[in-house]
């Protein structure tokens, strides 16, 4: 049922249910508000959208009063909304001079400068003059962790933070205590926030009481240059906004995407800017007496040429990492197969997964927005608050809603909402899949049941047989139901994973890559790889960041990171999504593709594009999913099929986790000195070695 | 025409007697109250509602008409919550009832339940009220074990009697901070709508009752509608406790009519003004949020609902603060200021600051150390606290210093003059 209204004069009709502000917005009248925020509960307290309805004799809260609570006019007519009138200037003017007045004026040295909501509130709806001559109030620091910097005195109590952190984050750490003028926000114990996704208070937070402590006093927002582009950290695809001054990441910030990361993205992702500055390889190196020298192009893509060359096909190798472009592995496979080499391995940890039996058989097909429909969730072998942490907090919202059965079978965590806790290994999944578990009563009488299958499970070695038995499930609980075929989920913890079971960078052969019988290993960001095993007699390390690789190269062949090149990838549910460039590589490095291309004319098998755009249009034709930008296309059940038909024989080894350090995982998290400081800290915190800690 | 003696509700308002179950059954209380029960839940409503009965915790809304919200046929329980969370400066009447005439207050809660289809009540108890608690807590053992309450007690309707302790935060009389207090989180009030009777104690229908209109429904009852709405004046029925306090000769707490002209009352009861009549600077007519009322308009002043509201000051709870001519008027609404600044729960905008504003302005203007544009100031701080706050808190605040304007401004003025001249001889 529409409700008629008149907003300003105007008459409009809006749907049953929304609350003024909202009203307000679709009539395109704008209210202004500090404590209400669209993906938070209502509290109502700033008072900054206060609203006339005409007949009620006190101004209303627009953010609190929803359009069904306005008690109807006698005579019928549509109720009368003023945002213009007397009585709401005078509002606004009053709660404005109430915020200022203990607000400190120390704007010049703040850093939310350019971006304050109070700011620019003020300057729309305050006075313009100061009537208060009392001293300000002053409040104490708070400790809220490494990420936050904390200047409490000019906090305005809206508690968008405390809503943030109790809502979404799942981690009741903080809260206001005190009474009155003398409200603070605070930890209370400040032993700083443990959460994967603390930081994205400082995005709410309408004032500069709390502010990025890494990167604080470093720039105003307005000299920077602003980048949309996609986040990497996990395979998830958060939007984010990378945001340069000169040719330095200075700040990563999240964007708005519904169907990914709403707006919040995780403290790795934000905060793993520093380490785009550290560690970075910025020139070739050639291994020479045991040390890496610096050497220049030429010779360097030679001598990689002459090993490519000098070695049979099948004793080469090549493996890219978690963070490789699609455009980079495209061509990267494509150099490989010219060579004849049908050596290519994008699985680092060794997942289970072929990509022959279907695109089902290893996406998130329900889809990140699909969580908040299902009613019953079946984790295996996974911690997605670690392994990704903004779809974890997805799950958290579903289980807001109530009526959801959420259960585990694998490592026990804290994952901010209770689960039943199933088993802790393969044995219960088969209990589950038997029908013999009561989840799977559960599971089968579900409208729309999930089952989400970590990283770790499908890399063991019975990895097979673990997808195969969740599949199955999946199968007999999705069963004829209205969008329940697509049950089953991989959860990748790599962001270069679909991208590359897409492009089919496995390998060619039965059997995987011996890889103690290589002769030359071409590492594309493979950091992960066990390096004593590879006991390859010479190693290319084409990447970013020295780190694991780099160590064991004999050839250091400098990239670019994701933030210096536009490169496509495909986030778990099979979404393509594009970076872009915001900056340039450092020093002599180059753009990934660019450096395979130029090694393949060393190599005699010149690749057929010059551009990128050529690129991808050879990618595009070899996997079409690849095109489809910002789409998800529901995958082929039959994939599903295939590999629950694959079987094998379940281990009996509990499941463990793809993380060991949250903090820690590919190599630009290793470079970064934040990154380092909040794993120092998480390390130290579960060992319980504060004195407030037992 | 003062309230007689067979007119009284709370016949043990002075303590003389025995409180406990034997001498409020010899008063009149639980005397069959089965019979009243027998008559069904919307013949109780309707017989309060003609009765008049208005809230006695200080809005003054209409009681019969606060309960016939409560829905009839909701899956959901329903709960009946009293409010005796008396913190209000002046206020000291529930707290007599609770430890002198408890029967009366568990008698009433069991039969406002009953008509409001309710099976459990919780007393929130000031948390200052320590003996006072301990009596109600007394008085409701007696009435469990006499099976007037509980489960299979004697009038056939299932009902318990809970007693909270409150921790002491003024807020927490606000009726829906006390719930959230009720259960278990920070006493600050919610947003309204939706209302309690819709969405209450623990998300359920929820009627919040002051401990004075619970514990009079009895006798309501008893002796009928037309009996209650009889005494006082239209639309200001029944009988009342008043609070005495101040500059009187002897300060107390009594049972009269709705409407009883203030001197009548003071004189009558209270010994009058200290030092005359004529002494009289001042009343607070209603507890510390109301405005005051300057002696000039106390002169054949009645006390009621109405009378009071249309003097831009209220009846609050019928707490009558009493200031002969010795009272620094302006201490006296800083001291009250303070109270609000520091009892704001900090919750929203306009009453976090605006209090703490008020204050300090008034602490200067006590000495004479402002500039006389401030009172304008001042009172234009009141109007932008006024009504745009989430409770009534906010309000409360802001009229005692629009009272002091209204009525003081002169003496605000002189002392500001006052003030500046003796500076300036000090300078010269």
């Amino acid at each position: 049922m529409a409700k008629q209204l008149v907003i300003d004069g105007k008459a409009i009709e809006v749907e049953d249910g929304i609350t003024l502000i909202q009203a307000c917005e679709q009539a395109g009248v704008e209210i202004p508000r500090f404590c209400y925020h669209e993906r938070l509960s209502i509290a109502g307290n700033c008072r900054m959208c206060l609203i006339e309805v005409v007949g009620m004799p006190k101004p209303v809260a627009s953010c609190a009063m929803g359009v069904n609570d306005l008690p109807p006019n006698k005579d019928g007519s549509p109720k009368v909304i003023s945002t213009t009138s007397p009585m709401v200037k005078k509002a606004r003017e009053g709660v404005m001079e109430f915020l200022l007045i203990n607000h400190p004026l120390d704007c010049p040295i703040c850093d939310q400068g350019g971006e304050c909501d109070l700011q620019d509130q003020a300057m729309s709806y305050g006075m313009g003059g100061s009537r208060y001559i009392e001293n300000k109030r002053a409040v104490d620091e708070k400790y809220l962790g490494p990420l936050i910097k904390t200047s409490m005195t000019r906090c305005i109590q809206c508690t968008r933070c405390v809503r943030y952190m109790t809502e979404v984050a799942g981690v009741e750490e903080l809260g206001a205590i005190g009474r009155g003028e003398d409200m603070e926000i605070t930890t209370y114990l400040e032993r700083g926030m443990m959460s994967e996704m603390s930081a994205n208070v400082v995005d709410l937070c309408p004032v500069g009481a709390l502010t990025h402590r890494p990167w604080a006093f470093a720039a105003r927002p307005w000299e920077l240059r602003k980048t949309e582009s996609v986040d990497v950290m996990d395979a998830l695809g958060s939007a984010i906004r990378v945001d340069c001054r000169g040719r330095e990441v200075v700040r990563i910030l999240p964007r708005n995407n519904d169907a990914v990361n709403e707006e919040w993205i995780s403290d790795k992702t934000r905060h793993v800017a520093d380490g785009l500055r550290t560690q970075r390889l910025d020139r070739p190196y050639i291994r020479k007496n045991g040390r890496l020298e610096p050497a220049g192009w030429d010779e360097a893509l030679a001598l990689v040429a002459a090993k490519l060359k000098a070695a049979k096909p099948e004793r080469i190798a090549a493996f890219a990492g978690d963070l490789a472009g699609a455009e980079d592995m495209f061509a990267l496979k494509d150099l490989f197969t010219r060579l004849g080499s049908k050596n290519v391995d994008c699985r680092q940890d060794g997942a289970k997964l072929d990509p022959r039996l279907g695109r089902a058989s290893y996406l998130f097909n329900t889809t990140i927005e699909g969580i908040e429909q299902a009613d019953a969730i079946l984790l295996v072998g996974t911690n997605p608050r670690l392994e990704a942490a903004v779809l974890n907090a997805r799950i958290r919202k579903r289980w807001r809603q109530g009526t959801v059965a959420i259960a585990l079978i694998g490592e026990r965590a804290d994952l901010t909402y209770p689960y039943d806790y199933l088993g802790a290994g393969p044995q219960t999944l088969k209990e589950v899949l038997d029908g013999k578990h009561s989840f799977a009563g559960v599971l089968r009488d579900a409208r729309r049941p999930m089952v989400i299958v970590g990283a770790a499970a499908a890399a063991r070695p019975d990895g097979a047989a673990v997808l195969a038995a969740a599949a199955k499930i999946a199968l007999l609980a999705g069963e004829g139901k209205d969008g329940g075929g697509h049950a089953f989920n991989v959860l990748h913890t790599a962001a270069s994973r679909v991208a590359g079971l897409d492009l089919g960078f496995v390998p060619g052969g039965k059997g995987g890559i011996d890889m103690g019988a290589l002769d030359v290993a071409y590492l594309l960001g493979a950091d992960e790889l066990d390096m004593q095993t590879l006991r390859a007699s010479f190693v290319i390390y084409q990447g970013s960041h020295g780190d694991a690789g780099a160590e064991r190269a004999d050839v250091v062949l400098p990239g670019a990171a994701y933030t210096e090149k536009g490169a496509t990838y495909v986030n778990v549910e099979g979404r393509a999504q594009l970076t872009a460039r915001a900056a340039f590589a450092p020093g002599e490095a180059k753009e990934d593709w660019a450096i395979v291309r130029a090694l393949s004319a060393h190599v005699g098998h010149t690749l057929p594009y010059d551009t990128l755009p050529a690129l991808r249009a050879a990618m595009y034709k070899d996997a079409p999913a690849l095109a489809r930008l910002d789409m998800v296309e529901p995958a082929d059940l039959k994939g599903v099929e295939a590999l629950a038909a694959r079987g094998g024989a379940l281990g009996s080894e509990p499941f463990g986790s793809a993380l060991q350090d949250f903090y820690l995982t590919n190599p630009i998290a290793r470079a970064s000195a934040v990154m380092a400081e909040l794993s120092a800290l998480k390390k130290n915190m579960n060992r319980g070695t504060t004195g407030t800690h037992g | 025409m003062a309230l007689q003696d067979k007119d009284r509700i709370f016949k043990n308002v002075y303590g003389f007697q025995d409180w406990g179950l034997a001498g409020a059954r010899a008063r009149g209380a639980w005397d069959n109250t089965k019979a009243l029960i027998d008559k069904g839940h919307d013949w109780i409503i309707t017989e309060v509602r003609n009765s008049g009965l208005r809230g006695r915790g200080g809005a003054g809304f209409p009681t019969g008409l606060k309960w016939s919200f409560m829905p009839k046929n909701d899956p959901r329980p329903s709960y009946l919550v009293i409010n005796a969370d008396e913190s209000e400066p002046g206020s000291c009447k529930d707290r007599e009832i609770m430890r002198h005439d408890p029967h009366l207050l568990i008698e009433g809660a069991l039969l406002a339940s009953f008509a409001m289809r309710a099976h459990a009540c919780y007393t929130y108890v000031r948390g200052e009220f320590i003996r006072e608690r301990e009596q109600l807590q007394a008085a409701v053992d007696e009435a469990y074990a006499a099976r007037l309450i509980g489960k299979d007690n004697i009038h056939g309707w299932d009902f318990d009697f809970f007693i909270h302790h409150g921790a002491g935060a003024y807020i927490c009389g606000e009726e829906t901070a006390l719930l959230e207090s009720l259960e278990g989180r920070k006493g600050q009030p919610r947003l309204k709508p939706p209302f309690p009777a819709n969405t209450g104690l623990y998300g359920a229908p929820t009627t919040v009752n002051n401990v004075e209109s619970i514990a009079v429904v009895g006798d309501i009852l008893r002796r009928g509608a037309t009996w209650f709405s009889g005494i006082g004046k239209p639309n200001n029925t029944g009988t009342k406790l008043f609070q005495i306090s101040g500059h009187v000769e002897r300060p107390c707490v009594v049972e009269e009519e709705m409407g009883i002209p203030l001197r009548e009352l003071l004189e009558r009861h209270a010994g009058g003004v200290r030092g005359g009549w004529d002494n009289l600077l001042a009343v607070i007519p209603g507890g510390s949020s109301m405005p005051l009322l300057p002696a000039a308009v106390c002169q054949d002043l009645a006390l009621d609902f109405d009378t009071l509201s249309k003097l831009k000051s209220g009846m609050g709870t019928a707490a009558v603060i009493v200031m002969d001519k010795s009272t620094d008027v302006i201490a006296a609404i800083r001291r009250i200021a303070y109270f609000y600044k520091h009892e704001s729960c900090g919750q929203c905008t306009p009453c976090r600051e605006g209090c703490g504003w008020m204050w300090r302005v008034l602490q200067r203007m006590e000495r004479g150390e402002a500039d006389k544009r401030e009172i304008d100031l001042l009172f234009d701080v009141t109007k932008q606290v006024e009504g745009h706050t989430i409770c009534a808190l906010g309000d409360a605040a802001a009229w005692p210093v629009q009272g002091l304007i209204r009525y003081f401004r002169p003496e605000m003025e002189a002392r500001i003059d006052r003030y500046h001249a003796a500076q300036k001889q000090a300078a010269e």
